[in-house]
């Protein structure tokens, strides 16, 4: 018996790339099933919608706006024809802090717009900015650090059996609970805040950077060795051109890192900059702003990565590359990863 | 001299007729005289009691075994044997990349003590700096060594033109064939002038073709530079159509079987490939080699599974 063999084409294929067109439709699909999936849900009433909001109150005490289960509300109704009342009006409707995916887009423009409640309070821009200042010193203090260590670490089994053993205890220890003692440390302004993205970065970057530094080819640092290197040409002309493509990728996998501790830093001391505008929001009930202000991070997020990878494919011009990218190669190119996997084109 | 004493360890060869001379020690007057000059020339490598062993798996490996031989200058020496003679350990010693366990290697008298730039080396896998050009990887050595960017690079360019690569001089090796990475390889070994170079089956990885083209290249190159070269192959054919003389080793432990002195004439054509005296030199480290290799790895145990009379040949 042959076993069937397996397809060539289809959308299936195993290891090995699909066309760029199915590519692409893939890449926006990623973004549009959820999306599709959200607008289902907000927009189509039988699909969930647990509560009916309340039109019109009838003859009842309710007012009109309240949110009440739907339950509840048969009951109300019920309740107020058998008393021969005006039965009370109302639509199916989500929970508040489901909102639709308008209202969370219309909030992406009000949200810049809206001025903060009170005086004393940041605007959103501002908050925003306080948070990319923090992530942004926290991360360079981090690399600065990080990324020279890593690079010895890589090099010299010397500074490797030195630091990486503490390191790697270190590295357990989760950041937040540093949160308290950074306050008593630096008080409440932004320096332990910059402290918490140095401690839940830095010790990752210096494995990782280290790893990747033990990748490069051993026959280069070999021939470089042969050609009369010294040890500081081998890390400056060898170790650090060699894997600074990798390096290069390391730091944008770290920067997300950096990130995920920008929430819990911004809560330490005064809850500052876009968790500030969050949780300020979400205990307005402007659930609509919440989610403006999640997704505004991730898009942030995306977005300077995805300027990242662009840049880096300028800067490295030794890397082999197709000449036109389409927009399927794009994100795949973004995705941590998958340098490495690029086609080889040979001239 | 020590040709005269490599001459007399391979006159024990088993045959009937004390007079008797193989055909492979057949020289003719002029590869005879060739031989001759080569010896009075000075000695630029010199192998004594070389001696490798490793604990591998609990036990000791011996990797080379007192492996003693000389070179002499602007000699083409080639190192031949069986997976697992070492014979790679020995070029890396020679470069200084390894340390031997015992025994010395000089090099212009010079004791070798790690890498140094006068002995330049050519590895199997290229090893080109892919985040340099063409001219950027030969201007490597040059620039450690102190020299600017531009004396550097006006060093660098006739090497790059010797190789035949002047049109990709600004060319990344990704955009290179195999045959031309290894040409750059070799032009930046030898950018630095150095006494030995050291070639560790250099062209293992090229397709045929390319392969003997990378020969005839290499023969060119060294008529014109004034460079000894270790050339580490388990190619036969190699070995013949380059060497003037070839280091036979043996496997477990590594050691030095013989030292055969090619009597195919120079300057070596593709024509040779099929001279006698190429086939017979052949055929002679086939059995030196042959002989070592072990019996029960010549048969699979494979059990029929075809029809009976489907039979192939």
């Amino acid at each position: 018996m042959t076993p069937p063999a397996t397809p060539r084409r289809g959308w299936l294929p195993v290891r090995k790339p699909l066309s760029s067109r199915r590519e692409t439709t893939l890449a926006v699909a990623s973004f549009a099933l959820p999306l599709v999936l959200w607008a289902a849900v907000s927009y189509v009433p039988f699909l969930w919608h647990p509560f009916v909001r309340i039109i019109d109150a009838g003859d009842g005490e309710y007012t009109a706006g309240t949110l009440v289960e739907r339950a509840a509300f048969a009951e109300y109704e019920r309740g107020l024809i058998e008393q021969g009342g005006r039965p009370p009006q109302g639509v199916r409707a989500n929970p508040v802090y489901l909102p639709a995916p308008h209202e969370v887009a219309l909030a992406f423009y009000t949200a810049f717009r809206t001025p903060p409640r009170l005086p004393s309070e940041p605007w959103l821009h501002q908050s925003l900015g306080r948070s990319l200042r923090v992530i942004l010193y926290g991360f360079l203090i981090s690399s600065a650090i990080g990324i020279p260590l890593g690079l010895l670490c890589g090099t010299f089994t010397f500074f490797s059996k030195l630091s990486e053993p503490f390191v790697e205890f270190f590295r357990y220890l989760p950041a937040p609970a540093f949160g308290a003692l950074c306050v008593a440390v630096m008080g409440i302004y932004d320096a332990p805040k910059i402290a918490i993205i140095v401690i839940g970065t830095l010790f990752q970057q210096v494995l990782i950077v280290a790893n990747t530094t033990r990748r490069l080819d051993l026959g280069l640092i070999e021939a470089a060795q042969t050609l009369g290197a010294s040890r500081k040409q081998l890390l400056t002309k060898v170790v650090v051109p060699g894997v600074i493509v990798d390096l290069y990728t390391d730091t944008r996998i770290l920067l997300g890192w950096a990130w995920t501790y920008l929430m819990v830093a911004e809560l330490v001391g005064t809850t500052t900059g876009i968790t500030y505008f969050i949780n300020q929001q979400a205990r307005y009930r402007n659930y609509a702003n919440v989610y403006a202000g999640i997704m505004l991070i991730g898009l942030i997020g995306l977005g300077s990565d995805m300027l990242l990878a662009w840049l880096g494919r300028r800067l490295f011009p030794w890397q082999p590359r197709a000449g036109k990218r389409s927009m399927g190669e794009m994100v795949r190119a973004v995705l941590p990863g998958s340098e490495a996997t690029a086609p080889a084109s040979a001239a | 001299m020590s040709g005269k004493l490599e001459l007399a360890s391979m006159a024990t060869a088993p045959e009937t007729d004390p007079a008797f001379v193989p055909e492979h020690r057949r020289q003719s007057a002029a590869v005879r005289e060739r031989f001759a000059r080569l010896y009075q020339r000075p000695v630029t490598l010199e192998i004594a009691g070389l001696t490798k062993s490793f604990e591998a798996g609990g036990g000791i490996v011996t990797a080379l075994q007192d492996v003693s031989f000389r070179a002499h200058r602007r000699e083409l020496i080639c190192v031949i044997g069986p997976s697992g003679c070492g014979k790679s350990t020995l070029g890396r010693i020679v470069a200084g990349l390894d340390e031997p366990t015992g025994g010395s290697v000089r090099v212009d008298g010079e004791e070798v003590d790690g890498p140094c730039p006068n002995r330049g080396m050519v590895f199997q896998g290229y090893t080109l700096f892919p985040w340099r050009t063409v001219l950027g990887n030969v201007m490597f050595g040059l620039e450690v060594s102190g020299l600017s960017d531009t004396a550097a690079e006006q060093q660098a360019m006739p090497w790059v033109e010797m190789v035949g690569l002047a049109r990709f001089a600004t060319s990344y090796p990704y955009q290179l064939s195999g045959g031309m990475k290894q040409r750059v390889a070799i032009a930046r070994a030898l950018a630095t002038n150095p006494r030995l170079l050291i070639m560790d089956e250099p062209f293992a990885a090229l397709d045929a073709q390319t392969r003997a083209q990378m020969q005839d290249y290499l023969l060119q190159i060294w008529r014109q530079v004034d460079v000894t070269i270790l050339f580490v192959t388990h190619d036969l054919d190699e070995a013949v159509f380059l060497a003037d003389r070839i280091v036979v080793m043996g496997a477990h432990p590594g050691r030095v079987l013989e030292i055969v002195e090619v009597p195919v004439p120079r300057p070596r054509e593709v024509a040779h490939f099929e001279s006698p005296l190429f086939v017979a030199t052949k055929k002679h480290l086939e059995k030196l080699i042959h002989h070592e290799r072990p019996k029960d790895t010549d048969r699979l145990p494979i059990v029929r599974m075809t029809q009976v009379g489907d039979d192939v040949e």
